[in-house]
């Protein structure tokens, strides 16, 4: 544990606080019939896509190209996950195939 | 007031989530484990936090002590799609009184797609229907992620790898969100600017530069992005 358990605590009570807020802006700011601008809208439509994207760039930093070990494991269970999905179209059944493979590849296979 | 009927009708329709809050609950409470943190913090963390993607990068954020502001910020960015599923409850929750508070607070992903779609049955009120899934929503997620790290240190088996459960859920939502979009322009775009500010700024230091890039150039697309969805601006689509 790199954080003090107070640290720790903070920590959780930002994130708390700040995603309550992220739930609770629109009804602060638009809960009396005001049109939201259509800038909000827009990104609001737009983000997410990219932020996700951004999200499993920054998941994978770690991936290294210098040896098999490197990116094998990640490349073949984020193929796995992505083949599954259009396959069966099944969250669990997605993130639990390809977490396991994951699992298994750098447990045994690329120890 | 909450009777027999009310429960049974929200269990009902909230076996889905229940399913998908144990398993991926689960995956958070053993991540949270693998760090150190045991059971008392899983169970805290899904009590007071109450967010999917958002608690799994809260994994990551414990795992490297990363400062409060990089908190704030990051649980922002992950948690901005939620200001959409507001501006869609704003009818549905309106008489609420006091329990509209905890309704916000927990509104997340499943629980948004289970409102939008519910319809109270027959002699069940409508808000009291929509309390009792949301409450019982937020019990499996706690339930899930107590479970995961309960059993991670009791089965003590190796969970090395086990985070890339979170890589795992990203995709899920990008192959949805890829299913969906009108243009792949915005999800082409996140991806390269990242890799760029990867590259650029190093593995530390990535999000912010990546972050702006994309709130810009999206800012800078907007007449274009707006024509090609045609002009869906006042729809949320999701």
């Amino acid at each position: 544990m790199n954080l003090t358990t107070g640290q720790a605590l903070a920590s959780i009570a930002v994130m708390a606080a700040v995603t309550f807020l992220t739930r609770a802006l629109p009804f602060l700011l638009f809960d009396r019939g005001k049109e939201p601008p259509r800038l909000v809208l827009y990104l609001g439509r737009v983000l997410p896509p990219a932020i996700i994207a951004m999200l499993i760039v920054y998941c994978l930093r770690g991936v290294s190209f210098a040896s098999p070990a490197g990116f094998v494991p990640a490349a073949a269970s984020c193929g796995a996950v992505v083949a599954l999905h259009l396959w069966k179209n099944n969250d669990l059944l997605s993130i639990f195939g390809g977490t396991i493979l994951y699992m298994v590849l750098v447990q045994t296979v690329f120890v | 007031m909450l009777n027999r009927r009310t429960w049974s009708a929200a269990f009902h329709a909230t076996i889905p989530v229940l399913m998908g809050y144990l398993a991926i609950g689960m995956a958070f409470g053993l991540m949270l484990q693998s760090i150190g943190y045991g059971a008392a913090w899983a169970f805290f963390m899904s009590l007071v936090i109450y967010a999917g993607s958002g608690q799994y990068l809260g994994v990551s954020l414990l795992a490297a002590g990363a400062a409060l502001s990089q908190t704030a910020f990051l649980t922002l960015m992950i948690n901005f799609r939620h200001l959409v599923y507001g501006l869609s409850m704003l009818e549905k929750f309106r008489g609420m009184g006091k329990r509209k508070l905890y309704m916000i607070f927990s509104l997340t992903d499943e629980t948004y797609a289970l409102l939008s779609a519910a319809k109270a049955p027959k002699g069940v009120e409508e808000h009291d229907y929509y309390f009792a899934i949301a409450l019982l929503d937020h019990s499996y997620w706690i339930a899930g992620s107590v479970l995961g790290s309960v059993l991670g240190s009791a089965l003590g088996f190796d969970t090395t790898g086990v985070d890339f459960a979170m890589t795992a859920l990203f995709l899920v939502i990008a192959v949805g969100q890829w299913r969906e979009a009108g243009s792949h322009l915005p999800a082409l775009l996140g991806g390269a600017a990242t890799l760029a500010s990867l590259l650029l700024a190093g593995a530390e230091d990535m999000l912010l530069p990546a972050l702006g890039v994309i709130v810009l150039a999206l800012t800078l697309l907007r007449s274009r992005l707006s024509a090609q969805a045609g002009g869906n601006e006042t729809g949320v689509s999701l």
